[in-house]
């Protein structure tokens, strides 16, 4: 039988019978771009790539590839960092980005609805025209799909206060791994109908159904944001500082942080007159009415002063305030210009034992004669520890190994995850059970059995597949 | 011989700085028109990846990819990982040549014609230019476009034909002296670099670019019969040539002597700077070749540079948006300095344009290769125009220039009705000074 990457000739070809065959891609320049997601050093080749349109377009490849018992991975723009969407060799790839429609925004009920292939920095822009918000900012927001957001669950910078993608979903349109097309929760705030069936797919990293379209609550926008920077000798004082803020009752939208090598990497690139010999940069921002914004804010600068910081400043206006957060901005930047490859990590341990981790990770990096710069939301207790190395160093990258596998010990031993906002797909699949123990383990695999038996959809992300 | 594969011999560390985030994705014209993975800069370079791991061949559909590229270099501003998408883009572009994917007697004809015989000759370049202006001056166009000549030529030239520059009535050499020098000296001494299609259609601006310099003190040597700085063969995967002309520059002036060589069209400036590396494997001009990188200097960031003095008049215009050259801004970087030219003169109101750093879809000669997305990319230029509603629109390269003016002359009545130049504005500015100095 004549195969096509991998794939029968024969299941190509009942794809360009559901769909016009522009939308049915198969030679090696057209797939080979789909060989990757945003993850570092992961990389398989699909069999084909097709580009539904409607809901019903995505059940029919569903059932067809269910026919064929092909594997399904669903691609919204590809920008996950735990390869979550990097395919299986041969299987079919469903992107959803030309999904693409925003199809309402309810001022009456503060809901927005669209396709799942909508870019998430659309869904706040157009939040923002009615005077709305959508609080989740994941760093790729310019380019990263709703869809996506929701299937792997992302944070961003406004965790504490806001929280993450889950809390703003009230509905998602599912085709389940038979191929079924069902509506998962409604635009209710309360609604206690059964089992909450949406909360079982958020997260779900395209494992369980692959999801079409989302209804998401919206906030009224905050009409006043104030930023601050403040400046420490060590990492415990700005820990310390983020405990007096919340001991105050104070809930800021931003508390993020950059270490050492970051900051130092951060100067040398972006030369934003930086010192280089602080331990600790703390981004902090607090939003909402006009006057309690200079309140809080006035209180947060205080108890900076007193709990250590060398240095506090604040931003006059919103210009003054991109200025100061250009340091957090250029974090990833100015890390992933030093080596050739860059590997970002996750970990989240609880804000408490955050500066017990940071000087953790310190000494694992010393230790293995590793450069990791680690930035992240010191709010939520989220770390991105970067690994700055060479993926064709191979005596390195065995470091690197030994160096994450401490990492993550340390972590679990802290109450922490694995993973604070990125998702589990590969990289995380190997710590996944250590975290979570047995029991939950096994549960997880049960309900991924229960729905999807022929595992066919995302089979071998976040965990092997039984037997 | 077996020709060599230019990517595999690429150093890999510049393929391996791309960490396949997407970050690139929205800035890139051509992905955001059809989102598709091949159509943007992360999914070209994990292309280029596979040819140089020898997983892909060199394939026709490569090269169609590599050519879809406007090479507006948007994604290298986006980029978090600092990509050196220039270079692999021009490698790229270089190996689908060298494989001879792309046969055809026409398009070798006419690639032949214009990048080995016409852009390597500046004196034949001038004499087509001189004999386009006879052509153009005498009526013999209009009669020609009255009696619809071109209805006999292939509908993809016919199209071109309208888009032909108007030839200037003057070359650079006409307009200026070898050596000029300012009134009041500030110690500066620059090289002028004249362009080639600058040289032929706006050798006006070429003018304006001397006054202003002389008007903040810098004297300016401008060598006769410049030829072109190699961009467009860089760009078109002829990067021997490409060598030819660089050596030559660099030959035309006295580099010791000199405190910066002045680009005032973006695309040739973004080229210019990277002489070093294109040269960098040649014995007798590597260090020359650093030198000139470090001495190129687009005219606006020279001027800020230095200090420019603000004039005192105005230029005559009460409104001005701009858009912004890809390879000025995406390419050189040079972002803020045209702005605060159009600020510093009185009495005129600048706009920021829409999307003012999208490409207009003039991209060199994509205008001619790719003319349907290049269509696609100007009404969106024009739409933008349109939102910004100011009369006059600056811009800072001549193919932009060319772009933009067609369009708006195509679509009739259009808020925007004049395309010029910071430069020239800023020229305007200076000489309503003197002009009212005379008269009081």
């Amino acid at each position: 039988m004549p195969f096509v990457n991998q794939i029968e000739a024969t299941f190509i070809q009942s794809l360009k019978e559901i769909l016009p065959s522009d939308r049915v891609l198969t030679s090696a320049e057209d797939i080979v771009p789909y060989s990757f997601d945003g993850t570092a050093a992961l990389k398989q080749r699909p069999g084909a790539v097709v580009f539904p349109l409607t809901a019903e377009e995505v059940s029919d490849c569903v059932k067809l590839a269910r026919r064929n018992n092909v594997p399904v991975v669903t691609r919204g723009s590809g920008t996950g960092l735990s390869g979550g969407s990097v395919p299986l060799a041969g299987c079919l790839v469903i992107c959803l980005v030309k999904m693409d429609k925003l199809i309402e925004v309810d001022e009456k009920n503060l809901t927005l609805r669209a396709q799942s292939g909508v870019i998430t920095k659309e869904i706040d822009d157009a939040a923002a025209k009615a005077g709305l918000f959508y609080p989740p900012d994941p760093g790729s927001m310019k380019i990263s799909t709703i869809g996506g957001n929701v299937a792997e669950n992302s944070g961003g910078l406004r965790g504490l206060k806001y929280g993450v993608t889950r809390d703003y979903v009230m509905g998602i349109e599912v085709v389940l791994p038979d191929g079924t097309l069902t509506f998962l929760g409604n635009k209710c705030v309360k609604d206690v109908a059964g089992y909450s069936m949406k909360d079982l797919f958020i997260g779900s990293e395209g494992t369980l159904g692959i999801i079409t379209e989302v209804i998401l609550k919206v906030l009224p926008r905050p009409k006043a944001r104030k930023t601050m920077l403040a400046l420490y000798d060590s990492m415990d004082a700005a820990a310390k500082t983020i405990s007096a803020i919340i001991a105050a009752k104070i809930i800021p939208c931003t508390l993020e942080f950059l270490d050492r090598v970051t900051v130092q990497c951060v100067e040398d690139y972006a030369k934003i007159g930086l010192p280089t010999d602080v331990e600790a940069l703390v981004l902090m921002e607090t939003d909402g009415h006009p006057v309690v914004v200079e309140e809080e804010a006035a209180q947060m600068m205080a108890l900076a002063r007193a709990n250590g910081a060398r240095d506090v400043r604040a931003a006059a206006d919103e210009a003054e305030g991109a200025k100061l957060a250009a340091a957090r901005r250029n974090a990833f930047s100015a890390l992933a210009r030093v080596r050739p490859t860059t590997i970002l990590e996750d970990v989240t341990v609880p804000r408490s034992e955050l500066a017990t981790m940071v000087a953790f990770i310190d000494s694992v990096a010393k230790k293995h004669k590793l450069q990791i710069g680690t930035f992240g939301h010191l709010g939520d207790g989220n770390l991105h520890p970067t690994f700055l190395t060479n993926e064709r160093d191979h005596e390195e990258m065995l470091r690197i190994e030994i160096a994450l596998e401490e990492i993550v010990d340390e972590t679990i031993r802290l109450g922490g995850t694995v993973t604070g906002e990125h998702g589990v797909g590969l990289a995380k699949k190997a710590f996944l059970k250590r975290q979570l123990g047995e029991g939950s383990f096994e549960l997880m695999r049960s309900i991924k059995q229960a729905l999807d038996p022929q595992g066919l959809l995302n089979p071998g992300k976040i965990f092997d597949p039984r037997n | 011989m077996p020709s060599a594969n230019l990517l595999k011999s690429l150093d890999y560390s510049v393929l391996q700085q791309c960490m396949h985030c997407g970050m690139c994705l929205p800035t890139c014209p051509t992905y955001v028109e059809t989102k598709m993975e091949r159509n943007s800069p992360r999914g070209r370079i994990s292309l280029m990846r596979a040819v140089a791991d020898g997983e892909l061949q060199v394939s026709k559909a490569l090269s169609d990819e590599m050519y879809y590229c406007l090479g507006c270099l948007a994604c290298q501003t986006a980029c978090p990982a600092g990509v050196n998408y220039a270079e692999l883009f021009e490698t790229a572009r270089a190996e689908v040549e060298q494989a001879q994917v792309n046969e055809g007697m026409q398009r070798d004809f006419w690639r032949w014609l214009s990048l080995n015989v016409i852009f390597m000759r500046p004196w034949l370049l001038r004499l087509i230019g001189r004999v386009l202006r006879v052509y153009q001056s005498t009526g013999l166009e209009k009669l020609m476009r009255k009696v619809h000549f071109f209805g006999l030529m292939p509908p993809s030239l016919k199209k071109l034909e309208p888009q032909t520059p108007q030839i200037a009535a003057q070359f650079s050499d006409d307009l200026i002296w070898p050596e000029e020098t300012p009134q009041q000296s500030k110690g500066y001494r620059v090289g002028l670099l004249t362009g080639c299609i600058q040289d032929l259609a706006f050798s006006n601006i070429n003018r304006d670019t001397v006054d202003v310099l002389l008007a903040n003190g810098c004297e300016v040597i401008t060598p006769r019969s410049q030829s072109c700085c190699g961009s467009l063969h860089a760009h078109n995967g002829e990067l021997e040539l490409a060598r030819e002309l660089a050596r030559k520059q660099i030959d035309s002036f006295d580099l010791d002597e000199l405190d910066a060589i002045i680009t005032n069209a973006g695309g040739c400036g973004s080229h210019l700077k990277t002489y070093g590396h294109l040269l960098h494997d040649d014995p007798f001009y590597t260090e020359k070749a650093k030198q000139w990188d470090r001495k190129v200097k687009d005219i606006h960031e020279w001027l800020v540079q230095i200090r420019f003095r603000k004039p005192t008049a105005g230029a005559g215009v009460s409104e001005v948006t701009y858009h912004e050259s890809c390879h000025l801004c995406h390419g050189q970087k040079v972002v803020s300095q045209p702005r605060q030219i159009l600020n510093s003169i009185p009495g005129l109101v600048f706009k920021e344009l829409p999307e003012s750093n999208w490409c207009c879809g003039s991209a060199g000669i994509y205008n001619i290769t790719q003319p349907e997305q290049s269509q696609k990319l100007l009404d969106r230029k024009v739409a933008n125009l349109r939102q910004a509603g100011a009369p006059i629109v600056a811009t800072s390269n001549p193919g932009c220039h060319l772009q933009i003016a067609n369009g708006l002359r195509a679509c009739g009545s259009h808020p925007c009705h004049e395309v010029t130049q910071p430069l020239t504005l800023l020229a305007q500015a200076y000489r309503a000074e003197s002009a009212a100095e005379s008269a009081s």
